[in-house]
């Protein structure tokens, strides 16, 4: 099912996702207080939250142009050294801009 | 902010020891008072400008999908979560389909459901109105935070509360701020600009545990998200790939301290 993004469509798909996040704000307190969620159901979500940013990141890495590919490089390997996102965002970017200037 | 829980095995201790300490004596850590809330605001300003500046870099990339500014003002008030708002960007197009954005913002904010779990020896003692209202504004920052001070004894519901509304109001203002930069930028993609999302939410990534099991689940996901990516319907990668570093995590479990 796919819906427009002109108009009203685009306000259904924001309240679909403000819905699904606040099921995941409430859901965790609901769920507890009626049964402790287990070890192995936690280490499913906090395995999952992580794997689906990467799946979301390969193609964007692998379709990407050579500007594309060195600012994820550029943040990643910053990320590794720096350990501070901001700085990190910021020379992924610039590394795609002068990549592209040249 | 980061996605991974990074005291994760610690806080299912504090859970344990909150929940014995809260039944036995100490049941005032859960107060929410008006002074309380306050000093929790404004303990988390600081934190709160960075957070503005990543709303900031959120809006200047909604704009360049072509989101109109009332979207994009309106997504980050009611949504409050930076990583799936820029995932939703990522399958944004002339048309989007439902579905496989709803399970990718369920997958990238499951974390909330951990969040919540872990507050919760706190939180049961408050009213459900007041319980599930401080749940409204929980993130990273406020959640961490709030689970150290809570686990070192101390009061912390208005940390958690008034920290929380404080990510709020700068994350939606940063973003109102990234509304003027993205009208004003002529040629992002020549600037670098299309990349604020892929830094952004690598950035998330790496930010999070980092060891051997994290790297061969990311691997198995970027593998069965390429597979996919290639040979299954459209927009199924990111489930695909979600699901199997999930699966691989709970097979291939930490050990439980």
């Amino acid at each position: 099912m796919t819906i427009e993004t002109t108009g009203f469509g685009a306000l259904i798909i924001i309240l679909v996702m403000a819905a699904v996040t606040l099921v995941t704000r409430w859901g965790g307190v609901y769920v507890m207080s009626f049964v402790p969620i287990s070890y192995r159901i936690r280490q499913f979500i906090s395995a999952m939250s992580g794997s689906v940013l990467v799946a979301l990141l390969t193609p964007l890495a692998i379709n990407g142009d050579n500007g594309a590919r060195l600012a994820l490089l550029t943040t990643a390997i910053s990320m590794l050294l720096l350990k501070k996102p901001l700085p990190s965002i910021a020379l992924g970017i610039l590394a795609a801009a002068l990549y592209r200037q040249i | 902010m980061n996605l991974r829980l990074l005291c994760w095995v610690s806080t299912v201790k504090n859970e344990l020891k909150g929940r014995r300490l809260l039944s036995d004596f100490d049941a005032n850590l859960h107060e929410l008072t008006y002074q309380n809330v306050w000093a929790g605001f404004k303990q988390l300003v600081p934190i709160s400008l960075f957070v503005a500046v990543f709303g900031l870099a959120f809006g200047l990339a909604a704009t360049q999908v072509g989101l109109d500014d009332s979207s994009i003002i309106g997504m980050s008030a009611l949504v409050f979560a930076g990583a799936s708002q820029f995932s939703a960007l990522e399958l944004w197009g002339t048309q989007v389909a439902i579905i496989p954005l709803a399970i990718t913002i369920f997958a990238i904010n499951a974390r909330h459901l951990l969040m919540g779990a872990t507050l919760y020896p706190w939180l049961r003692h408050l009213p459900p109105v007041k319980r599930y209202g401080v749940m409204l504004f929980v993130t990273d920052p406020n959640w961490a935070m709030s689970m150290q001070a809570f686990s070192r004894g101390e009061p912390a519901m208005g940390l958690l509360f008034g920290g929380g509304i404080s990510l709020w109001i700068f994350w939606v203002l940063g973003t109102w701020l990234g509304l003027f930069f993205g009208s004003a930028i002529n040629d992002p993609v020549s600037l670098g600009l299309d990349m604020v999302m892929g830094c952004f939410l690598l950035a998330m990534v790496f930010g999070g545990q980092k060891n051997l099991r994290v790297l061969i689940i990311w691997i198995v996901a970027a593998f069965s998200s390429l597979m996919a990516y290639w040979y299954l319907p459209a927009n199924s990668h990111v489930v695909v790939g979600a699901l199997a570093g999930g699966i691989l995590g709970a097979i291939w479990m930490e050990k439980q301290q």
